[in-house]
């Protein structure tokens, strides 16, 4: 079985985020940067699904600067068997942009799944995946929080609000992996020693036409700060009184 | 006069609550800019056409129903055929979406089949002159990325709860249409669609939102929370990552950057710290109540109101006062 896993490089969340001077890019100072969540679950499926077959490879697929070698590198660890680097000077918002670059990798590389993370936690648009499925005219199915894969097809589980889908699909199909379905494996030292000499395709990326563009970045207003904070079961009635008359939600 | 098209969703024979709110939203992005036609599309099994009028109430000049036995659950393939065939037919502005777990399946399939620009789980838009600005909660929630649409229609998935359902009536003129693609010929098909129980409310539809965190210290305490919830009357119960995790409540009570993202009128955390995990998920709520023993928890920060104390002495007391006050 032949996997690819897309996977994207993401800024480290718990940080604190400023906007740069030209109103339309992070300040980069101080920014560390990993493996988006939802991509690490992705990878975990594919390596699983792998061994269990007990043939097979795993490739991935960055879209992205030199800096994604680091991330390409890590999922090599893990145990993917090589890697591609998708030059662009930087990651583009627009999804379809994207999905183009990797349609155009992985179109014609035979894979019996496309792996997505649910989405990236960044732009947490969860896009491209059905996007590259339709430009490669392949099934798929999003947010998957359970899989059986067999023969040639396999069944899934998709959570929606207040009720859950099974779903089936034939393979090959693309499909974009929710969190909890496995957890991500540490890569031992050892991946680590072989990720270095796995191999790490660098080709430019074919991204097309942008038409979705940043037109300026903001720190969310602060919330103003509590209007009120009591202390202890004696404070609930002003706190009710104050969620009648000034929020207006009772 | 910029034309909309909008995407109601239906889920059982029952048009959904976003229905409502993109119809409402296709509405007023129209009238801000000279009041064009919105034209929604709602795809189902038959006798959906029934409720479809109620469409109008919202906004819809015009609802196009799509009705065979092979819609009566989400088929994704047919789906984004004949949304994206319906789309192509108008000549439209922007294509409004639901940022539901339906609607992100089925708005990037549809912009791609059409090589559009989309932008997702979108908080707020604008027609501007021949682009569409659309903003975005984006890195967690604490980035707010404005994002510029080129090329008509731009196609939008709207987060749930972030656009009013105000009623603008129209008087809806219905339509049948059939489906763009064999609903029966589907590579992917939904086999089976387990609601929850009818008498929970959805997290996302729900007004009020009681969520508890590690602070509630055991699954069996969660009846605190279950009681002020069913004490507010419209209120849903919401939890934390690490409170799904050990199991206490179902994965699909998870609010946060990895489960739910909701915008509910009132959000009350209880023993929660607010982890940037968890305040992704509910920031973005309009009054925000925290109930928790540590004044330095972050949960303060977002908080409208506040309690600090003993969430097992506050939360009975309140759950007793909002009941009283309902009942006043």
């Amino acid at each position: 079985m032949k996997i690819a896993v897309c996977i994207k490089r993401v800024p480290d969340m718990e940080l604190r985020f400023a906007i740069a001077g030209d109103r339309k890019s992070l300040e980069q100072s101080g920014l560390k940067y990993d493996m988006s969540d939802f991509d690490g679950y992705a990878l975990e499926v594919a390596l699983q699904l792998v061994e269990k077959q007990g043939a097979g490879e795993v490739v991935l697929v960055s879209l992205g600067p030199d800096g994604v070698q680091e991330t390409l590198r890590k999922g090599l660890a893990m145990g993917a068997a090589r890697a591609v680097q998708l030059k662009a000077d930087q990651v583009p918002v627009d999804g379809l942009a994207i999905a183009r670059a990797l349609a155009a990798e992985l179109g014609a590389g035979g894979y019996d799944l496309i792996l997505f993370g649910r989405m990236a936690t960044d732009t947490a648009s969860g896009a491209v995946g059905p996007m590259v499925a339709e430009l490669l005219d392949l099934p798929c199915v999003t947010s998957i929080s359970h899989l059986d894969l067999e023969g040639q097809g396999g069944t899934a589980r998709r959570d929606l609000e207040g009720a859950a889908e099974t779903v089936r699909f034939p393979l090959p199909a693309v499909l974009s992996i929710d969190e909890g379905i496995a957890r991500p494996r540490l890569a031992t030292l050892k991946g680590i020693m072989a990720a270095k000499k796995k191999p790490l395709e660098v080709r430019p990326a074919a991204l097309g036409e942008v038409r979705l563009t940043i037109e300026s970045l903001a720190l969310p207003a602060e919330r103003s700060g509590p209007k009120f904070v009591g202390e202890g079961p004696d404070a609930v009635p002003e706190l009710v009184q104050r969620l009648r008359t000034e929020a207006k939600v009772l | 006069m910029p034309d909309m098209f909008a995407f109601a969703e239906a889920r059982g024979g029952e048009l959904r609550k976003v229905a409502f709110e993109t119809v409402a939203a296709a509405r007023r992005a129209a009238d801000a800019t000279g009041g064009g036609q919105v034209h929604a599309l709602v795809l189902g099994a038959p006798g959906l056409a029934a409720r479809a009028e109620a469409l109008g109430r919202f906004g819809a000049d015009a609802v196009t129903v799509v009705e065979h036995p092979g819609l009566e659950r989400y088929a994704p393939e047919a789906f984004a055929a004949t949304a994206a065939e319906r789309i192509k037919a108008g000549s439209y502005r922007a294509a409004v979406f639901s940022a539901s777990a339906e609607g992100r399946d089925l708005a990037p399939r549809v912009a791609a089949r059409l090589g559009l620009a989309l932008a997702s789980d979108v908080t707020a838009f604008e027609l501007r002159g021949d682009a569409v600005l659309a903003e975005h909660p984006a890195y967690t929630g604490k980035v707010i990325v404005t994002l510029r649409l080129v090329g008509a229609p731009a196609i939008l998935s709207l987060r749930p709860g972030a656009f009013p359902a105000t009623e603008q009536p129209r008087a809806a003129r219905i339509e049948s249409a059939a489906p763009a693609a064999d609903p029966g010929a589907g590579r992917v098909v939904v086999t089976e669609l387990a609601q929850q129980a009818a008498a929970t409310l959805d997290l996302g539809e729900a007004p009020v939102i009681v969520s508890g965190g590690r602070g509630l210290r055991a699954a069996e305490h969660f009846k605190l929370v279950e009681d002020l919830a069913a004490a507010f009357g419209n209120a849903a119960v919401g939890a934390t990552r690490a409170v799904t995790d050990d199991g206490w409540r179902p994965a699909t009570d998870q609010i946060g950057q990895t489960g739910r993202v909701v915008s509910p009128e009132l959000y009350v955390a209880v023993g929660i710290s607010g982890a940037i995990q968890h305040l992704a998920g509910m920031r973005t709520a309009k009054t925000i109540v925290a109930i928790n023993k540590d004044k330095d928890a972050p949960i303060f920060k977002v908080a409208d109101y506040g309690i600090v104390g003993d969430l097992f002495e506050i939360v009975p007391r309140l759950t007793d006062e909002v009941r009283k006050a309902r009942s006043s």
